[in-house]
């Protein structure tokens, strides 16, 4: 067993895993933050995406150990403390961006990450980002059309994300 | 699935990841984890202990002198295709590396790390065995250098020994406004390429090819030079003769046949991303914007 410090949607976290706990089950099982969704866990599907030090990554495919004295961002930490949805959340109901919701929440962290870095993307971009990211209901147009409606807004801005 | 129990070891030097690997013969090297985790999670291999080197930050890092262009192993794949430095002096990199799996695994998977997995469909060892490369490879006697022919020894076999580390790949970079292209076609964005072409071509003042490498990935067990298809374009201005015998003679490679299709279909894939490559290998407004 290891044991790990991390901070986790600003909160810090410790904990005691087993070497082979995956970094998406640390976060599920351990601390209970159940929004980062399993689906494939070898690096496919795309589900279980966190942002890891700034960076998207595949929670099946990296360790817990390994997220030692790391910021993990989850979809948890998006919504404000009072409920009040991400404008990122608020487009993707808008815009009927989300059937059953399975894919949501890696689908919603790879493109945190992509506004962060490109606030307005092209079509093109937002559909490259989410390429490693499989939805099975809305077949992605309407995902597509929820991150252009907010990009280049003032809301969409990189301190807002 | 999830993977069965190993011990888990956090390399803070080099020298412990080595001395670990020498005395557990089970022991594997954690890098990025993109492809190691996933067949650990599928188990098709359980080692009993993964020795994690993404602390060893000296072994990441690219580094570019007129002679040498020097990238460490742990350089994430992700650092290799936004470097501006890289782009300048092999332009071919950034192209071919946006192709590597997602953003996702290309913000964890390393150059070090794809060379070791050595899939034959894989962008990187394509293009180290384009670019001729140098794998720097350290074990219990210190750093040794491997010529990347000889690193590639077999499907998925990189030569290396059980207690030796990948620490950087070399090259020479090619001269300033050199041609390149990258093709590959897979089924799906991010997919493993069913066949791939990497191309670099130099030319004197009077336009004719002095300097020609190929290299097919996806095709074979491995990842091939296509000699047969320099020889066709060497010495000619690329003109459709040379280009057609070079894009005929892809036929002469080993093609390995899978659910995919069968070897004619690879023949007919891969002649198609050569001819793609070549197309923007031989394009000089392309290769002269590369060198602004």
């Amino acid at each position: 067993m290891q044991e790990i410090t991390l901070l986790v949607n600003n909160r810090p976290y410790s904990g005691t895993v087993e070497a082979r706990t995956t970094l998406a089950d640390f976060l599920r099982h351990s601390l209970g933050l159940k929004g980062t969704h399993l689906g494939c866990e070898h690096g496919v599907c795309g589900a279980c995406t966190v942002i890891v030090d700034g960076a998207s990554v595949r929670g099946c495919l990296m360790l817990a150990v390994q997220a030692e004295g790391a910021i993990v961002e989850t979809v948890e930490g998006l919504a404000a403390e009072d409920g009040t949805l991400h404008l990122l959340q608020e487009a993707f109901s808008r815009e009927h961006g989300l059937q059953c919701g399975f894919c949501t929440p890696g689908m919603l962290m790879t493109l945190i990450e992509l506004l962060r870095e490109t606030p307005s993307p092209t079509e093109m971009e937002v559909r490259e980002a989410i390429s490693g990211n499989l939805c099975r209901c809305t077949g992605y147009q309407s995902i597509v059309r929820a991150v252009l409606s907010v990009t280049g807004r003032p809301g969409g801005a990189p301190g807002d994300l | 699935m999830k993977p069965p129990p190993f011990e888990y070891v956090r390399a803070s030097t080099l020298k412990e990841a080595i001395s670990t690997l020498s005395h557990n013969e089970d022991a594997r090297i954690l890098a990025g984890g993109q492809s190691l985790m996933a067949m650990m999670n599928l188990r098709y291999i359980f080692p009993s202990i993964l020795v994690d080197i993404n602390e060893l930050h000296e072994l990441a890092g690219i580094s570019v002198s007129p002679e040498r262009v020097r990238i460490g192993a742990m350089t994430r794949q992700r650092a290799i295709e936004t470097s501006q430095t890289l782009a300048e002096v092999a332009p071919i990199f950034a192209e071919a590396v946006h192709l590597v799996g997602h953003r996702q695994t290309r913000n964890r998977g390393t150059i070090g790390g794809s060379l070791c997995h050595l899939d034959p469909a894989a962008e990187l060892p394509t293009l180290a065995l384009l670019y001729d490369c140098t794998i720097e490879a350290t074990g219990p006697n210190g750093p040794r250098r491997i010529a990347v022919a000889d690193f590639i020894t077999g499907y998925m076999t990189p030569g290396i020994a059980p207690d030796e580390i990948v620490t950087a790949v070399e090259f020479g970079p090619w001269k300033p406004g050199h041609g390149y292209g990258f093709h590959e076609f897979a089924r799906r964005h991010g997919d493993f390429a069913i066949a791939s072409a990497a191309v670099l071509i130099e030319r004197a003042a009077d336009r004719t090819i002095e300097r020609v490498a190929i290299c097919m990935g996806g095709v074979g067990s491995v990842p091939q030079r296509h000699v047969s298809g320099e020889a066709a374009l060497i010495g000619t201005k690329g003109d459709v003769a040379a280009v057609a015998l070079a894009v005929e003679r892809c036929a002469q490679l080993d093609y390995v046949a899978d659910f995919h299709g069968g070897e004619e279909y690879r023949l007919s894939v891969a002649r198609t991303m050569l001819r793609r490559s070549l197309a923007d290998a031989l394009d000089e407004t392309r290769s002269g914007k590369a060198a602004a």
